[in-house]
């Protein structure tokens, strides 16, 4: 009996010797010399790998920081600037801070929602021109047709980039058009690089997360854009005569909002004729400062704007 | 008018779906169905109907209450699963609760845990059937006495299959090949009657559900093998042709090897699954401690069918 | 290796050719062919005749557009086409219909050619012919074999196996001897000893009257195809005709072939021989439930409404789906106020209860889309690469080898839309591989 116990414990023990003189050598022949640096700025990044720096990955955003030895071009939206300092700090190296952003879905949700011509009320409908029966990928739908609202700049409804946010951060609202939760999106431009038609943009959160931005992208012309979509950017220019600080430029039969210069005065909101332009997080919807004071749409209106504005 | 549906080409589709494959895969079986219940009468029955309502039942559970996803109860699957698994177990009366813990293991480990039809690297119907033989080996390996067509008496006198009597050193020598390919043997109940089978898996491949790669490399291999052997020592060898029509060779070639959620897809790929199927199988019945081992090859080469599909190409058209 | 068997479903073939009246108002776009678009010769207020320039190509890829009715330009502006998005077009109002001189216009068939081969590619350059197989490849590109390359097949594609369609059967049967004489044209200009045209087995008739006409021409030969689909597509048809296969990534010019579709040597023919340009579309409009099938001459530019108004009134109320093209490769239309282009074979109308996509289900790894691609490729291994992002993996599987025909979804018993998969997959390579470089 002892014998056959010796036996095992010294078979086992010679195989386990032998294997281990193997993975010594192995591990020593093979090892991979590399910064420790890598490692804790590793550490420091959230570990999503949501690719919004445009690295496959936080390992690999890490590993460009310490090769670069700086941040000059690499950004972890994210991790914002609170982990930029850090890394910084890891770095030895200065770091210019950003300003916190958000991504922002530039799209009425015309599919359904259509402000009647009088703008007094908000007729809820099904206005799509379509079935779209295939795939469920937008950038699938793209390629075979304009889509379920008739639009070929608008939102396909597809989900493309709800599948791409890492943060939970984007959902499919009810009438078709994604809805981007504030308080979780990370402005790391997973959604806006997933959508074929470039209709995410990331924009400055602003002063109290108020914003304004032209809701539309499409650049036809104004007739055949108001066809598509009775919410449609038709590029009169209205809003760029208005504004204040010269913040609206008009290009392609649309306008355009420069974030950084916009003061949110919502000026551009009350001329707008299809009402393309959306308003988000502000206390009450804007009222014209003309001689004699009108509101320009009803309550119901105005609420269900800023509903969808808070998109 | 409707709006116009709009998607990519194809605008057409074959009549082909997921459900009329497993419910034809159970008219398939029905052959075999009705030799159990001429053989081993009601219990047959019984023990069939209490296999495929409680796979169906614990399907419809955890696709309900614990996964939360739509059930696919209709699709036919669980039915398949459910007959196949009465299919390995023998028609006694103590098989009509054993079976239903079968049931819950083939449904619930064998298939669901892995994500449902179609995730599942296992025959869901082989992995109950292997589970109840290792818990339940008594009850699992007594057999019926076949006693004529259609018997009206239930005693619970057992007898053995040949397989298990040749193991012990004597085939009886009262079983003749004819009886074993019409099913007058002992056995698991789906199991007995090659005839029937083949009946089955004919109509399988004339739906094109199954192809012949599966079932001929399989029962040929199988027949190859132990003709060498039997040519070898005829004493101690079972003989080829009764090797075949004897234990589960036919039931688990024809339609539990064949199985596409488990086997391989290209026919390459297929021809090696039943070759190794075939020699696994005799290898367990002459040198392993169980009489049979159709169950056991079967799932050895099914974890093996996601190398095997990686290795089988088709042959690509601009090589 | 692989194909499927759809239902054949040819109801329009004893539709003889009708002549689609012209509209009042006809719209060209100007992009009709795979490539630039052409750029309008055309101002506001012009007087168009049939048959004039009005689109020239400038860009390499690019076609001549000529007009197809005679009238006063009303505007050069933009339309939507068949599938939504905006394109350049020219705006015609019609007014008689006035030809160009130099069009025959006779029925005569004209039978010798004289022209040297680089004549003829000149020629076809002119006359804006494109290849009318679906791809609308332009004719001067393709006839202009590279240096260093020769072709030493001609195969003309008239197997037509997409279900409905029935407009090259009708040419065949109403026209065997100028699409003959048209592929003698192009077989000079390729300088090559034999064409081959290939008709698949079930159309008896058309490979008995074809038969029999290209007896009076050398270098003819009719070869009938096993029926299967896809028996048209190039690389398949190169096999059946001439036992190569055409190397993953290569052109058919590669192992000395060139491919063309038999409605395109009709177009020759009438190109070269008749001055004429392409113009007309030969057009069938079919549909199990509507109320008669027809094959028309139609010219290019009017729009889908207009067809189908002329044919069958109007649209059932239970239709489903409007394609261009056949049931496997054609393309749903959405917008039936567009004009047709070149190329356009077809206005399919199909019922609800036909068109609808049943539902998807899980894959059962049942190995029939593998068995029925006739590439040899493994579409369900696609989808899984794709859904997982894994996209170079995908190129390693050769997923650029597809050649979308639609044969795998055609077999999936769980509706898995594969060859949509397979597309946005092949989509993602490409973007892949131009990022790269």
């Amino acid at each position: 009996m002892t014998q056959q116990i010796l036996i095992a414990v010294m078979v086992l023990g010679i195989i386990g010797a032998f294997f281990a003189v193997v993975l010594y050598y192995v591990a020593q022949k093979f090892k991979v010399v590399e910064d420790p640096l890598i490692d804790e700025v590793a550490e420091v990044l959230p570990g999503a790998n949501c690719g919004g720096c445009g690295k496959a990955g936080c390992r690999a955003f890490a590993e460009a920081c310490v090769a670069q030895g700086n941040l000059e071009g690499l950004r972890c939206a994210p991790g914002g600037d609170a982990v930029a300092a850090k890394i910084a700090q890891l770095l030895g190296c200065a770091v210019e801070q950003g300003e916190p952003q958000v991504a922002v879905v530039r799209c009425n949700p015309a599919n359904c929602r259509i402000v009647a011509a009088d703008s007094t009320s908000v007729v809820i409908s099904d206005n799509r021109r379509s079935n779209y029966d295939g795939l469920r990928s937008c950038a699938f739908e793209n390629t075979v047709y304009t889509g379920e609202s008739g639009c070929h700049f608008g939102c396909l409804g597809c989900g493309d980039c709800v599948a791409a946010c890492q943060f939970d951060a984007i959902h499919m609202g009810p009438d078709g058009v994604p809805v981007v939760d504030e308080e979780k999106c990370t402005a790391c431009g997973a959604c806006a690089k997933a959508c074929p038609r470039r209709i995410i943009e990331l924009r400055n959160k602003g002063r109290m997360n108020r914003r304004v931005f032209v809701s539309c992208v499409n650049k036809e012309k104004g007739a055949v854009a108001m066809k598509s979509c009775a919410n449609a950017c038709i590029g009169c220019g209205k809003c760029a005569k208005v504004c204040p600080v010269e913040a609206i430029t008009i290009a392609d039969n649309l306008s355009y909002i420069d974030y950084k210069k916009c003061i949110a005065c919502r000026k551009c909101v009350l001329e707008c004729p299809t009402h393309a332009i959306h308003y988000a997080n502000f206390p009450a919807p804007p009222v014209k400062p003309a001689p004699k004071p009108e509101a320009p749409a009803a309550d119901g209106a105005s609420a269900a704007k800023q509903d969808s504005a808070q998109a | 008018m409707n709006l116009l549906n709009i998607s990519g080409s194809p605008h057409v589709h074959s009549d082909e779906s997921t459900k009329k494959i497993m419910w034809r895969v159970n008219m398939a079986l029905i052959p075999a169905l009705l030799v159990a219940i001429a053989y081993f009468g009601i219990n047959a029955l019984l023990v069939s109907i209490i296999a495929v309502v409680s796979c169906v039942l614990f399907q419809w559970l955890i696709e309900k209450f614990i996964l939360k996803v739509p059930t696919t109860i209709c699709d036919g699957s669980a039915v398949v699963t459910g007959l196949l698994l009465a299919f390995n177990v023998p028609a006694t009366p103590s098989m009509m609760w054993i079976v239903i813990i079968g049931a819950l293991v083939a449904i619930g480990i064998g298939k669901m845990t892995f994500g449902g039809l179609g995730k599942n690297p296992f025959n869901p119907a082989l992995v109950g059937r292997v589970f109840l033989l290792i818990s339940f080996p008594v009850q699992m390996t007594t057999w019926p006495v076949v006693d004529g067509i259609f018997p009206m008496h239930f005693d619970l006198a057992t007898g053995a299959t040949p397989l298990a009597a040749f193991k012990e050193g004597s085939l009886g020598s009262d079983v003749t090949l004819w009886d074993a390919f019409l099913g007058h043997i002992g056995g698991s109940m789906g199991e007995v009657s090659a005839l029937a089978i083949l009946i089955g898996a004919a109509y399988l491949c004339w739906k094109k559900i199954i192809s012949w790669h599966i079932p001929v490399s399989f029962i040929g291999t199988a027949f190859i093998f132990s003709a060498i052997l039997w040519l070898v020592n005829p004493d101690q060898y079972m003989d080829p042709l009764m090797t075949l029509f004897t234990g589960g060779i036919m039931l688990g070639a024809c339609f539990m090897a064949t199985d596409m959620v488990t086997s391989p897809m290209a026919k390459s790929g297929q021809l090696i699954f039943g070759v190794g199927c075939g020699l696994l199988t005799i290898i367990i019945r002459n040198w392993g401690a169980y009489p049979e081992g159709v169950s056991f090859a079967i799932l050895l080469m099914n974890s093996v069918t996601p190398l095997i599909n990686r290795w089988c190409k088709p042959a690509r058209f601009a090589e | 290796m692989g194909g499927v068997h759809p239902e054949e479903n040819k109801i329009s073939n004893d539709a003889a050719i009708e002549v689609m009246p012209v509209p009042a108002q006809m719209v060209v776009m100007m992009n009709q062919h795979l490539g630039a678009p052409a750029t309008p010769v055309v101002q506001k207020g012009d007087k168009v005749k049939v048959g004039q320039l009005i689109g020239e190509a400038q860009a390499f890829m690019c076609a001549n557009v000529h007009s197809p009715v005679s009238g006063t330009v009303l505007k050069v502006d933009t339309v939507k086409d068949a599938f939504g998005i905006t394109k350049p077009a020219v705006y015609i109002t019609v007014e008689g219909d006035e030809w160009q001189e130099t069009i025959d216009r006779t029925p005569d068939i004209k039978r010798e050619c004289t022209l040297e081969p680089q004549a003829i590619v000149a020629k076809l350059k002119e006359m804006g012919i494109v290849g009318l197989g679906g791809a609308t490849f332009p004719a001067h590109i393709k006839y202009n074999i590279p240096e260093g390359k020769k072709a030493e097949y001609l195969i003309i594609n008239a197997a037509e196996c997409e279900p409905y369609l029935t407009s090259d059967y009708r040419v065949m049967m109403e026209h065997p001897e100028e699409v003959c004489i048209g592929v003698s044209i192009l077989r000079k200009a390729l300088g090559v000893p034999n064409a081959y045209i290939g008709i698949e087995n079930n159309k008896p008739l058309a490979i008995a009257k074809m038969q029999e006409v290209a007896k009076q021409f050398e270098g003819i030969v009719i070869e009938p195809l096993k029926v299967k689909y896809p028996q048209g597509a190039e690389k398949q048809l190169i096999n059946a005709v001439t036992g190569r296969k055409v190397p993953s990534g290569k052109l058919p010019i590669d192992v000395g072939c060139v491919v063309s579709n038999l409605g395109t040597s009709f177009a020759v023919y009438e190109a070269v021989q008749k001055n004429k340009p392409l113009i007309e579309n030969i057009l069938t409009v079919t549909g199990k439930k509507l109320p008669s099938q027809h094959n028309y001459i139609v010219r290019i530019g009017t729009t889908y409404n207009d067809i189908i108004k002329h044919a069958i009134g109007q649209l059932p109320d239970t239709t489903g789906k409007v394609i261009s093209g056949g049931t496997m490769m054609g393309r749903a239309v959405v917008n039936l106020d567009a004009p047709t282009v070149k190329g356009n074979s077809s206005v399919l109308v199909m019922d609800e209860g036909e068109a609808r996509r049943n539902p998807e289900t899980a894959c059962i790894r049942c190995g029939k889309c593998m068995h029925a691609c006739p590439m040899g490729l493994e579409p369900y291994l696609f989808s899984a690469l794709v859904k997982n992002g894994r996209i170079e993996d995908a190129q390693k599987h050769n997923i650029l080898d597809c050649i979308e025909c639609g044969c795998c979804f055609f077999s999936c018993p769980a509706n898995k839309p594969l060859t949509d998969e397979i597309r946005l997959g092949k989509n993602k390579v490409r973007a892949m591989m131009a990022a790269k470089k």
